[in-house]
């Protein structure tokens, strides 16, 4: 047991791997036999691993706010060792408790909990001032209020200038966007990749990743099959819609400015977060985690639903190979925590702030989530597309939905009000939909993904432990 | 472009659909269907009534309807796996997929314990993860040695799905299902020749029973079969012979072929009119069943003629004189009359009457003489290897631990052993496996003292599983005298492989001293120690893999 009163199960943390490959070598590592000097005190759980070389590395994870350390080159997260060290500790033996931790350890852990109670410091004292400044609500811009060390001035000019950058991006891209429909879309060349790479590159240079990406989009949708014109003047006009809206950001609501800057790419930097916003504190069940990779940066997503509340939540972290993507939670699992969602007209990011001690899970509390019917959670993505335009989802746990295979596509039916949801045809491939109607076996079940406009993307199954839906890249190729 | 059904209303004075023509065609060639700003390019003017379009559309959008839902899979009652077991399972079945690739040389080959992890959770009755049916099904597309087990942890759900997918299609062919209880209630009670009102549905288990094996899939049916043998011969029997008139050639001969695990004397009857069968194979089938009952007719028809073949000389010698001829009554009976190319006729038509008669005959025949002491007698002319050969085969066939016992002789014997009995014929993998199981490792134990690992594989092989002692001991000292000898592991890499399965996981601490890197012999080859220390780390790894394999699977207590 760890202060957070709780052990993971072995599926918890093997939930936790990046991929079928780290998940088999972090089970060969799960045995007593290469490892020495484990323990674990308070969140902290620590161990000498013996590998191939001559130097055996040193694991560390802290399980208080999620992350890990190991000397190994690995660039998996978690590495095997971190998941070796804590199937380990699943297991119940080879992790002896309450021994002090050895240095290397403790260095690290005592910095993670420096910087924890510092954010914590930072956001009591930053809510104390606003609370008394109260017209600084307007000026809560990037870089606009906390960060602490830097020179606010500085700062702001930094925003200005990278506020002109994009500005500039934008303005290109609504040129190259009218040049287009001048044009027509049926001019399209379809091997005219070339001048998108340009106009891409011109976004990065603009510091505009939310538009880069968007006009890499662009750029493949005419190969995409039919129906591409469509598509493509569907997202011509959404990227149009962010260019106006961050040209015309002074007239914005600040939400739907935020909502905007959010989109175009610009994040607030978490510790400015936290001292801005106001916690929600909630028990927040781990529905689901997915991760994508564009080859450079792999995105991790866990979805977070909390208890009281019923509040949905996004965390979102980024593996860029030096930085370990936090936090590492695995589906299934609860925690008492505070979360701070970032400004949005329809909040859903979220950063993770403080956990709370949480008290041992009871056998009636592994339950599944509540969820709604096919229709509600197409009424819950459209009700959040007024808010935000640019959605492609939203979360959603669906209840009482059979999957029906078939050629034309997949569904995932209702027979009580025969009404059905078509799965989104870019899960071919990332989700292994026949395990999903392995666990379903013609009856009704649970499912949580995200419900959007090309219909809905399973990622989380109850049988009645959820089962993430990850296809193994061995398996990538059944249809 | 949404795979919706339906198309809500579109703001604008255009529709989506006139807007996509506009798009397409471009605003530069024709005016598009929207009103400018003031000040405003066409071109944008279509983008902001085509962005509002689409968020309007994608805000609409409404459930399609919905197709009728697959039947939902049978129902599985067996227990669920513990859940440190169902993840063993998710490693071992990712670990396939993994293929292997990049652990060090000292780490356990998972895949290679796969199916002694599915014999075992069969053992104990589980079922499978539904969640891990797909990897189960691809596991067992991939490698036919996995199906039976596979399929048989699967259960109803896993065929229910195979059906659902072609990749799976194996699974539905047959030739997979193995000896299970299915659900209580599935087999038939009572014979099914028992007049029941046809299409009782669902109401009684005895006619699902029945209907599964009158409209079942054939991989369902054999599964069906070989269950109610088990439960109940002579049902299992009753079941078979129901509907034996109408089953092709190729379904007769697997369904006959599924008799033999559980064969009784009351199977007789049947098997005696399949000797008439159309199917020459059935026919072959039908009469080495029947002579595996010594008590049949067949086998006392078969002891007959061999009595006129094979006899005692007053001198204490086995004289023989081989058939004639092959008639019909021998053909009927199963006697193959054309030799295979480069063997005499006679000498095949002995070896097959031979081979089929009842070994306790040359017992009472051969004045009470034991079989050891019958092996012993001199056989005149060159007739030894043709006999020893057919004997050896009768007491594989008719499992005779006595015969199989004498014919293998002392295990430190050299194995070609004998004036002029060439070996070819000794089979000594299958004699041993008609001993019992603990003899068999004497045997192989002192085997391999004697003669080392060279010649051992195919007689491990059918050891029972753990080894037992000293059989284990045994083997491990060889491989130990095999390092000491300064020769690299992968000589023997078959065995040691064999050993990571087979030996008694309580070894693993006994065998911990040898990973250990030794001290370079002179003689040795250069870094055979560490090669050594590895497949050891490996062995002794593996070991421990397997006891906490079997902990996991283990069902708790109460």
């Amino acid at each position: 047991m760890n202060p957070q009163g709780e052990r993971w199960t072995a599926e918890q943390v093997l939930a936790l791997a990046p991929d079928a490959a780290s998940r088999t070598a972090g089970g060969k590592l799960a045995a007593a036999g290469p490892w020495s000097g484990t323990g674990a005190r308070g969140p902290g759980i620590w161990g000498v691993c013996a590998g191939s070389g001559s130097m055996p590395y040193r694991t560390v994870v802290d399980l208080g706010r999620p992350g890990y350390r190991c000397s190994c080159p690995s660039r998996k997260f978690p590495c095997k060792h971190a998941l070796g060290l804590l199937l380990l500790w699943a297991s119940g033996g080879g992790v002896p408790e309450g021994d002090e931790p050895p240095e290397w350890a403790e260095g690290w852990l005592s910095e993670r909990r420096e910087r924890a109670a510092d954010q914590a410091a930072g956001r009591r004292d930053d809510a104390g001032s606003g609370a008394g400044g109260g017209a600084g609500a307007g000026d809560q811009r990037p870089g606009g209020s906390a960060g602490g060390t830097a020179d606010p001035e500085a700062a702001r000019r930094r925003a200005e200038r990278r506020a002109q950058r994009i500005a500039a991006g934008a303005s290109e891209l609504e040129r190259r966007l009218a040049d287009l429909l001048r044009g027509g879309l049926a001019a399209i060349d379809r091997a005219e990749y070339g001048v998108w790479d340009e106009t891409a590159a011109r976004m990065v240079d603009a510091q505009a990743p939310g538009l880069e990406a968007r006009v890499r989009e662009l750029a493949a949708i005419p190969s995409s099959g039919a129906g591409w014109p469509a598509r493509l003047l569907e997202e011509c006009a959404l990227a149009h819609l962010l260019n106006q809206g961050f040209l015309h950001i002074d007239q914005l609501p600040e939400e739907l400015a935020a909502t905007t800057r959010a989109r175009i790419g610009v994040t607030l930097p978490v510790a400015e977060l936290l001292a801005c916003a106001e916690p929600v504190r909630d028990r927040w069940l781990v529905l689901g985690r997915q991760d994508s990779s564009d080859g450079r940066l792999t995105t991790r997503r866990v979805w977070l639903r909390g208890e009281r509340t019923g509040r949905m939540a996004l965390l979102l972290s980024f593996d860029t190979g030096d930085r370990s993507p936090e936090p590492t939670l695995p589906t299934g699992l609860l925690l008492d925590a505070d979360l701070v969602y970032y400004p949005s007209t329809r909040p859903l990011r979220a950063a993770l702030a403080e956990r709370h001690p949480t008290p041992p899970k009871a056998d009636s509390e592994r339950t599944v989530p509540p969820g709604g019917d096919v229709a509600a959670a197409l009424a819950v993505y459209g009700e959040a597309l007024g808010q935000d335009p640019w959605l492609e989802g939203w979360p959603v746990v669906l209840s009482g939905v059979t999957p029906v295979p078939g050629d034309e596509g997949w569904q995932l039916a209702d027979p009580t009000t025969g009404l059905a949801l078509p799965v989104d045809p870019r899960c071919a491939g990332r989700t292994d939909l026949w395990q999903l109607l392995a666990i379903a076996g013609g009856r009704p079940i649970t499912v949580f993904g995200e419900c959007g406009h090309r219909g809905f993307a399973p990622i989380t199954a109850w049988d009645p432990e959820p089962v993430p839906l990850t296809a193994t890249p061995a398996r990538g190729g059944r249809r | 472009m949404t795979t919706h059904t339906t198309t809500p209303a579109v703001p604008s004075d255009a529709s989506w659909d006139d807007l996509v023509a506009a798009a397409l065609l471009g605003t530069g060639r024709r005016t598009p269907p929207v009103t400018p700003l003031p000040g405003q390019d066409t071109a944008a003017a279509l983008l902001d009534a085509a962005a509002l379009s689409t968020v309007r559309r994608r805000a609409g959008l409404r459930p399609a309807a919905a197709r009728p839902v697959p039947t939902p899979a049978p129902p599985d009652p067996r227990p669920a796996l513990p859940s440190a077991a169902r993840a063993r399972l998710a490693m071992l079945l990712a670990d396939r997929s993994a293929a292997g690739r990049g652990s060090p040389r000292s780490a356990p080959d998972l895949a290679e314990l796969l199916p002694q992890w599915l014999t075992l959770a069969n053992h104990h009755g589980y079922r499978a993860p539904d969640a891990l049916l797909p990897a189960l099904l691809d596991a067992a597309r991939a490698r036919t040695d996995l199906r039976p087990e596979a399929l048989t942890l699967g259960g109803p759900r896993a065929l229910w799905l195979a059906r659902l997918n072609a990749e799976w299609k194996f699974a539905l062919r047959g030739g997979v299902g193995r000896a299970t209880m299915p659900p209580e209630g599935a087999v038939p009670a009572v014979p099914p020749a028992d007049p029941s009102p046809a299409a009782g549905p669902d109401t009684d288990g005895r006619s699902d029973g029945r209907r599964l094996w009158e409209e079942g899939l054939f991989a369902e049916r054999v599964s069906l079969l070989s269950a109610a043998r088990h439960h109940d011969p002579a049902a299992g029997l009753a079941l078979l012979s129901g509907t034996w008139a109408t089953e092709r050639a190729e379904d007769r001969l697997m369904f006959l072929d599924s008799l033999r695990d559980d064969l009784c004397p009351s199977d007789e009857p049947f098997l005696e009119q399949a000797l008439s069968d159309r199917s020459r194979n059935v026919r072959a089938t039908a009469a080495e069943l029947l002579s595996a009952l010594p008590a049949s007719a067949l086998a006392a028809r078969m002891a007959e003629r061999a009595r006129g073949c094979v006899s005692l000389t007053a001198t204490g010698r086995i004289a023989v004189e081989a058939p004639a001829a092959c008639d019909s009554g021998m053909q009927r009976d199963g006697i193959v009359p054309k030799p295979p190319s480069g063997r005499g006729e006679r000498s095949w038509w002995l070896g097959q009457l031979v081979e089929a008669t009842p070994l306790d005959r040359w017992t009472e025949w051969f004045g009470g003489l034991g079989a050891a002491e019958i092996v012993a007698l001199p056989v005149v002319d060159s007739w030894q290897a043709d006999l020893h050969a057919a004997w050896c085969r009768a007491a594989v066939r008719q499992r005779s631990a006595e015969w199989s016992r004498a014919l293998l002789g002392a295990p430190a014997l050299p194995p070609s052993s004998g004036d002029a009995a060439p070996a070819v014929w000794r089979d000594p993998a299958k004699l041993l496996s008609a001993l019992p199981p603990g003899e068999r490792a004497g045997w192989v134990a002192e085997f391999i003292a004697s003669h080392g690992l060279s010649d051992a594989f195919r007689l491990l092989g059918v050891c029972a599983v753990p080894w037992a002692e000293p059989l284990g001991r045994a083997v491990v000292d060889a491989l130990d005298i095999a390092r000491d000898a300064g020769s690299y592991p992968w000589s023997f890499s078959g065995v040691m492989g064999l050993a990571e399965r087979c030996l008694d996981p309580g070894q693993a601490d006994r065998l911990e001293v040898l990973t250990a890197i030794p001290d370079e012999g002179e003689d040795a080859a250069p870094g055979a120690g560490g090669y050594w220390s590895e497949a050891f780390q490996r062995l002794v790894g593996t070991l421990r893999l397997r006891e906490a394999i079997r902990a996991e699977l283990t069902p708790p207590m109460g």
